[in-house]
C-alpha cells in the first residue's frame, strides 16, 4: 500500500502539529503517547537483549576461534574444533534455490488471482493457498521424506543429471536428500506467504492505474506489467523478503531432507547443512562449554546473516526505485 | 518442618489438589523417557505421596541441570567425563537403570539376514568399504547374493545416546576410528547422510536402495526393520534381542567399576550382543534435602527391583541380577548430611 504510506506521512505530520497546538493538555493523549512509546521501545530492547545474550554466550567460542570460525569448515565436536562456513553456505544456498523457484510461481499465482481469474474462483483459491501457510513444518518434512525425496531420487535427479549433467550444479550420486530437496521444500513453504502478500499488494493498486494503461492501448499483460507490477514493486519486494526470512530460519523441514552433512559442494545433489538445523540437531546433547558456545555463535551468525540479507535487499529496492522507498512516483 | 516447607512450596508451584504431595524433578536423556514415564506412573501406586516431573531435554541438558542443582536427579545415555564430574558441586553417582542396544539396519533386495564384524562396520563408516560386493562383506555372508551397489551410509544428525553407543563400539573395535573420529553424542562423520532421529534414519534407509544405518533396537523391533547380527568379543555372531542385551551387562558384571561408569560395548560373554549400553540416572551422593532424598532413594530401590519387570514390555533390556546386587550397595551409600538415607527408611 505504497500510496497510502505517502499520504500517511502527511496526515501524521498534520495530526502531530494539531496535537501539539490544541490537545497538549489532554491526559488521555499523554497516556496513549507513553503507552505506544513503551511498546516500541520494549520491542527494540528485546531485540537488543537477544543480540547481547547471544554474543555473551558465544564469547568463549569467539575467543578460541576468532575469525577462523567464519572461514573454516571442520565441525568436530569430539576434538572441539568448530568452523561455521558450511552452515552459512547451506543456509544461503538453500534459501536462494527456494526463492528462485518460489518467486516466479508466487508472483504468477498472485497476478492470476488479482488480475485475471474469474471472480467466483478467487476466494477459494486464495483460501487454499493461505491454508498451505498453516501446515506445520514437520508435516512438510515428513511428506518430503516419504514422497518428495524418493521422487527426486528416482525421477528428477537422474533426468537432470542426464540433460544438464555438464553443469557442476547437477553432478554426483542421486541420494534424493540434499540441497535440491531442501530448496524445493523451502520453496513450497514460502510460496503461500509470497503469494498471499503479493495478492494483497496487487489488489491495493488503484484501478485508475489499470484503466489508464488500458486506455492508451496497452494489452492486458502490458497493463499488468507496466501499471500494476511497477506500482506495487516495493510491496512485492516486501513479500519476497518475508518469504526469504522464513526460508533462512526454517529448521525442521530442512533438517529432515538436507542430509545434514557440513560440507560445501557446488552440486545441488550433494547433502548440506544449515545454521538453524545444526542448532536444532546438536544443542540438546551438547555437553562441553566450548561446544555449546560454538552453537550459540551459530545462532548469532544466523541473526547477523538474516539482518545483512534483509538490509542488502532493502538497499537493492532503494537503488532500483531511484531513491524513493515507494514506487508511487513512476 | 522441612516436609511442611516442601509441601507448601509444592502447592504453590503446582496448585495441586488438597492432599499434599512431594514433587521430585528430573531432566535428561530422551532415550529412556518411555520407561521412566512408565515407572513414575507405576510408582504412584507404591507411594502416592511422591510425584515425578521428568523433562526429556537430552543427556547434555540433564548433566548441566544436575550440575547446577536445578533438578533433583539427572539422566544420561553416556557416562559423565572426569572433567564434567569435577565441575559438579558434590559427588555424583551413576545409577544404571535399564539397557539399550543399537542395531545396524539396511536396505537390500530381499532383505537378507547379514553378518557383520565390528571392523567391517567401522571401515564402512570410515568410507574405506564403499561397495556391497566388497570381498570382506562377501566373506562374512557367503550365502547372500550381494549386489554390485554402492553403500549409502546413514547416521543420526541430531546428537543422541544412540550415536554415542554406536561410535563407542566402533572406537573399541577400530583403532583408526578411535584416532580419526572418536566418540561422542555427535561426531565428525567421515562419510554418509544425516537423518534426524530414529525415524529420520529409518526413512532414509527405507527409501535408499543400498543404504546402511543404525537405529535403537526397540525402534527396529517395533518397525520390523532388518537388523544385522554382529560378531561379539567371544567370536560368536549374535542377534540383537532383549536377552542378548542384558547378557552384555552380565558379561561385564565381573569387571564392573564401583562407579558404574562403564561402557558395555564389545562386552565379553558368548551371548552378549556387542553394541549395548546402560542408561544412567545421576544423583548426588549427599542429598540436599532429607525428605526428597529419602523418597528418591526409595524410588531407586524400587526401580532396580520391582521396576525391572516393566522394561521388557517397552523393549528395553532389564538389568542382570549380579548388577542389581552391586547396585544395592551403591544406593545404600546415598546420604543426607552423612547419614545413610536407605537404612533410615527401613
Amino acid at each position: 500500500m505504497p500510496a497510502a504510506s505517502r499520504h500517511g506521512v502527511g496526515t501524521a505530520d498534520a495530526l502531530s502539529l494539531a496535537s501539539r497546538g490544541l490537545h497538549r493538555t489532554r491526559s488521555g493523549d499523554r497516556v496513549f503517547d507513553w503507552a505506544v512509546k513503551c511498546a516500541v521501545w520494549s520491542v527494540i530492547l528485546l531485540a537488543a537483549a537477544l543480540a547481547i545474550s547471544l554474543a555473551w554466550k558465544s564469547w568463549p567460542a569467539m575467543q578460541s576461534f576468532g575469525w577462523r570460525f567464519l572461514v573454516t569448515s571442520t565441525w568436530d565436536p569430539v576434538a572441539g574444533s568448530f568452523g561455521a562456513l558450511p552452515f552459512i553456505y547451506g543456509t544461503l544456498v538453500s534459501s536462494a534455490v527456494a526463492l528462485l523457484i518460489a518467486v516466479p510461481l508466487s508472483l504468477g499465482a498472485a497476478i492470476y488471482l488479482a488480475e485475471l481469474a474469474p471472480f467466483w474462483i478467487r476466494p477459494p483459491i486464495a483460501f487454499l493457498i493461505e491454508m498451505l501457510a498453516a501446515v506445520p513444518s514437520v508435516v512438510y518434512g515428513l511428506w518430503a521424506i516419504f514422497v518428495l525425496v524418493p521422487w527426486l531420487r528416482t525421477s528428477v535427479q537422474p533426468g537432470l543429471g542426464r540433460w544438464l549433467g555438464f553443469l557442476p550444479l547437477f553432478q554426483g550420486p542421486a541420494y534424493g536428500v540434499g540441497m535440491l530437496a531442501a530448496g524445493l521444500i523451502l520453496a513450497i513453504m514460502v510460496v503461500p506467504y509470497i503469494t498471499s502478500v503479493s495478492r494483497e499488494v496487487l489488489l491495493a493498486v488503484p484501478n485508475a492505474q489499470r484503466e489508464a494503461a488500458l486506455g492508451i492501448g496497452a494489452t492486458r499483460w502490458e497493463a499488468t506489467r507496466m501499471a500494476v507490477l511497477r506500482y506495487g514493486r516495493s510491496g512485492l519486494i516486501g513479500a519476497i523478503l518475508l518469504g526469504l526470512g522464513r526460508a533462512l530460519g526454517e529448521t525442521m523441514a530442512v533438517t529432515m531432507v538436507i542430509g545434514n552433512r557440513p560440507e560445501i559442494s557446488l552440486s545441488l545433489f550433494a547433502p548440506g547443512y544449515t545454521m538453524a538445523s545444526v542448532i536444532a540437531n546438536e544443542f540438546t546433547e551438547a555437553t562441553s562449554d566450548l561446544y555449546i558456545s560454538a552453537l550459540v555463535q551459530i545462532g548469532l551468525l544466523l541473526l547477523v546473516v538474516t539482518i545483512l540479507v534483509n538490509a542488502l535487499a532493502r538497499l537493492l529496492v532503494w537503488t532500483v526505485s531511484g531513491g524513493h522507498v515507494t514506487g508511487a512516483r513512476e | 518442618m522441612k516436609i511442611w516447607i516442601s509441601m507448601i512450596g509444592l502447592v504453590l508451584i503446582t496448585a495441586a489438589p488438597a492432599h499434599a504431595q512431594m514433587l521430585i524433578n528430573g531432566a535428561g536423556a530422551t532415550f529412556p523417557y518411555p520407561i521412566y514415564s512408565k515407572w513414575f506412573d507405576e510408582y504412584t501406586k507404591v507411594d502416592p505421596e511422591v510425584r515425578f516431573n521428568y523433562q526429556a531435554i537430552g543427556s547434555g541438558g540433564g548433566i548441566r541441570q544436575i550440575t547446577e542443582r536445578t533438578v533433583d536427579f539427572g539422566a544420561t545415555d553416556g557416562p559423565m567425563t572426569d572433567e564434567q564430574m569435577k565441575k559438579a558441586p558434590g559427588e555424583l553417582l551413576h545409577i544404571p537403570t535399564v539397557l539399550g542396544a543399537v542395531v545396524a539396519t539396511y536396505n537390500l533386495p530381499g532383505q537378507p539376514k547379514l553378518n557383520f564384524t565390528g571392523e567391517v562396520l567401522a571401515d564402512i563408516f570410515l568410507g574405506k568399504i564403499t561397495q556391497w560386493s566388497d570381498e570382506r562383506i562377501k566373506t562374512l555372508n557367503p550365502s547372500v547374493n550381494l549386489p554390485n551397489q554402492p553403500i549409502v551410509v546413514v547416521h543420526r544428525s541430531d546428537g543422541s545416546g544412540t550415536t554415542y553407543i554406536w561410535v563407542d563400539y566402533l572406537s573399541k573395535v577400530s583403532g583408526e576410528w578411535a584416532q580419526k573420529v572418536g566418540k561422542g553424542t555427535s561426531v565428525n562423520w567421515p562419510v554418509g547422510l544425516g537423518g534426524k532421529g530414529n525415524e529420520g534414519v529409518t526413512g532414509q534407509v527405507k527409501n535408499t536402495p543400498g543404504a546402511l544405518g543404525y537405529v535403537e533396537l526397540a525402534y527396529a523391533i517395533t518397525n520390523k526393520l532388518p537388523a544385522a547380527t554382529v560378531k561379539n568379543q567371544a567370536g560368536k555372531f549374535v542377534e540383537a534381542t532383549i536377552e542378548s542385551t542384558t547378557a552384555a551387562a552380565a558379561g561385564a558384571a565381573n569387571n564392573m567399576p564401583d562407579d558404574f561408569r562403564v561402557s558395555l560395548t564389545n562386552a565379553p560373554g558368548d551371548q552378549a550382543y556387542p553394541i549395548a549400553s546402560f542408561t544412567w540416572l545421576l544423583v548426588y551422593r549427599d542429598q540436599a534435602n532429607e525428605s526428597k532424598g529419602k523418597a528418591l532413594v526409595k524410588f531407586l530401590w524400587w526401580a532396580i527391583h520391582d521396576g525391572q519387570k516393566y522394561p521388557a514390555t517397552l523393549l528395553y533390556a532389564p538389568l542382570p541380577a549380579p548388577v542389581v546386587k552391586q547396585l544395592e550397595a551403591r544406593i545404600k551409600q546415598i546420604t543426607f548430611s552423612g547419614k545413610p538415607l536407605l537404612a533410615a527408611t527401613k
